[in-house]
């Protein structure tokens, strides 16, 4: 055990940033995930295909691509990354801001599907009833749709944060692999693997991961089946 | 409360073209499925945008296409029960009660929760999650949620329909107290001849996305030709009565009514109650002279004022007996044989028996049919 969690700095650096940047990534893909999968499953709108497309896109492409795309338009020189820096001073180019929306745009195709499957169980009766007892669209969403799709949304939560804990393609090809700053668990255990006997850290920071991934699996586990239980659809 | 529609709308194939007015205490909108009285409560709740027409409650316009006017379904402050009771699943029964109240301004909150608690007998369901309640408690649950959302107008869209008999039973007495203790005026949604003839003051009778027919029950009632093929042996003349006094002895309940004293199985109502009674016009018999050495009690003297051709070869007969109007579905034969035409004194016969719960509206101490 001592062996396990006798880290150095650098290694627990790598842990905690990890951590960070995952949550992060799922926090922040949460409302536009929402959004999105609201669109997708209500939403009838010329380039509704066109969208779904666009949000599948970074499962289907190989993750170099995605994360040098986002070095195009993100980067100091990209559009969006010069305008961001510009008018906002977020900057994401080789900060753990930039794992971080790798992470997210990794991970958003698999919390859009997990919402909007959910959206589109919803029985909108439900909703219907909610407005003649005088709640407007808004307060609608709100007390029922948003707790009914609870269950959906933790799934996405979960699935957007277990793909950033294991995000490197698209991460390294974006923000590089510099210990503290963009040095995710997996990055670390890849530089681990290139130097010569680095295969006992190596193996730390994966045992690590496991856990990490056990952990979130259960929690995701616990809290649907609470939800779950309490919601108890005939 | 006066309500007043005027609209059209289709879609598909479907066409719905209807006006009335109504200012019913519980208006019934009555005819088979199809018909468009769905369709109609829900362009009155605001579900659905009329292609064209104009909607008003109290003088409130709540859809005017002419006037390009549209009141959002959550601003018209009408309550809606729904058939499937749609309760939301992630709040308890309290919870859902209360969902309303939220959105009510408080100086137009009139619905106070221990009385509407208490006029629906929930009291002891109130922590329970829906999926936990039998249906018949769901759809009082559901009435009373809509209730305390203090709505002006209460929409019920056939809350029966999906309940078995035992259920339909138990929640029709709220139903009444609901007319009959709040002041809410109500629209109900039914296809059942039973339903609307002991709820409804007022009925308006839908046909192929029109209007039939419309004015108070008791006359809406003696038109058999208006009811659907499937309910017209439930058809008959609505009479408002009161219990005169119970025989122990026999197991029976006498009724007072304007067109006499009536015999039923023994109703559990104090002396004194209302019963509004239901007989089936194919339950009374028509003798020409007063009939002795029969076992039937009731024998009620009267005038024929009309004589209209039925299903298949069958009659109806219409006879005033004191000013209330019976009526009875005889074959064509027997019309023959003894010579029944208008203006002809004759006395229409009715077995205690052949009433039962359906038809007294009250629960009877003994099932006279089983």
């Amino acid at each position: 055990m001592n062996w396990l969690l006798d880290l150095t700095p650098d290694e627990w650096n790598a842990v905690r940033l990890s951590i960070k940047v995952a949550t992060v990534a799922m926090l922040a893909s949460l409302p536009p995930g929402i959004l999105i999968a609201l669109l997708l499953a209500r939403g009838r709108f010329w380039g509704k295909t066109l969208l779904n497309g666009l949000v599948h896109l970074p499962l289907i492409l190989p993750p170099v691509v995605t994360g040098y795309l986002l070095l195009l338009s993100f980067g100091r020189r990209g559009p969006a990354g010069a305008f961001l820096a510009e008018h906002f001073g977020i900057v994401f180019s080789f900060r753990w801001t930039g794992a971080a929306l790798a992470c997210g745009v990794m991970g958003f195709p698999l919390m859009v599907r997990a919402i909007r499957l959910s959206i589109e169980a919803v029985d909108r009766k439900m909703e219907a009833a909610a407005g003649t007892l005088g709640a407007n669209p808004l307060w609608v969403f709100a007390t029922i749709t948003l707790p009914l799709i609870l269950p959906g949304l933790i799934a996405g939560a979960i699935l957007s944060f277990a793909k950033a804990m294991g995000e490197f393609g698209a991460t390294i090809t974006f923000v590089s692999n510099i210990p503290n700053e963009t040095q995710t668990l997996p990055s670390a255990i890849y530089t681990f693997t290139q130097v010569p006997g680095g295969d006992e850290g190596a193996l730390r920071l994966t045992l690590i991961s496991i856990v990490i991934s056990m952990l979130a699996l259960v929690a995701s586990e616990v809290l649907a089946r609470r939800v779950g239980r309490r919601m108890d659809i005939e | 409360m006066t309500l007043s529609v005027d609209i059209q709308h289709r879609f598909g194939e479907f066409a719905v073209e209807a006006r009335f007015d109504s200012a019913g205490r519980l208006t019934a909108l009555f005819g088979p499925s199809g018909s468009g009285k769905s369709t109609l409560i829900n362009l009155i709740a605001g579900l659905i945008r009329p292609d064209k027409g104009r909607i008003a409650v109290d003088g409130r316009v709540l859809v005017d296409t002419e006037a390009r006017l549209f009141v959002p379904m959550h601003k018209r402050r009408i309550g809606m029960v729904f058939q499937d009771a749609r309760l939301f699943p992630h709040l308890s029964v309290a919870g859902n009660l209360r969902y309303g109240r939220w959105f009510t301004p408080s100086s137009e909150r009139y619905a106070k929760m221990d009385a509407v608690v208490d006029l629906l007998g929930i009291g002891h369901l109130l922590d329970r999650r829906p999926a936990k309640l039998s249906g018949g408690e769901k759809q009082r649950v559901a009435i009373g949620r809509a209730l305390l959302a203090s709505p002006k107008l209460l929409l019920m869209d056939e809350p029966l329909a999906s309940l078995d008999e035992a259920r339909k039973a138990e929640i029709l007495p709220y139903i009444e107290r609901l007319r009959d203790e709040t002041k809410i005026p109500i629209v109900y949604v039914s296809h059942s001849v039973a339903e609307v003839a002991r709820l409804a003051s007022d009925v308006v009778v839908l046909a192929h996305g029109k209007v039939a027919a419309s004015g108070p029950t008791e006359a809406i009632m003696q038109r058999l030709d208006l009811l659907p093929a499937e309910e017209r042996g439930e058809g008959g003349a609505v009479l408002e009565t009161k219990v005169l006094h119970h025989d122990e002895a026999f197991g029976m309940t006498v009724l007072a009514s304007q067109a006499g004293e009536i015999r039923v199985p023994q109703l559990a109502r104090p002396v004194g109650a209302t019963v509004r009674l239901r007989i089936r016009a194919r339950d009374v018999m028509v003798a020409t002279e007063q009939p002795t050495g029969l076992s039937a009690l009731n024998i009620l003297a009267g005038t024929i004022t009309a004589v209209r051709p039925g299903i298949g070869p069958t009659v109806e007969i219409a006879i005033d007996c004191n000013g209330a109007i019976v009526l009875a579905r005889i074959t064509e034969q027997s019309k023959h044989t003894l010579r029944l035409a208008l203006g002809r004194q004759v006395f229409a016969v009715i077995k205690t028996v052949s009433f039962d719960s359906a038809t007294t509206g009250a629960g009877l101490t003994v099932e006279a049919d089983g």
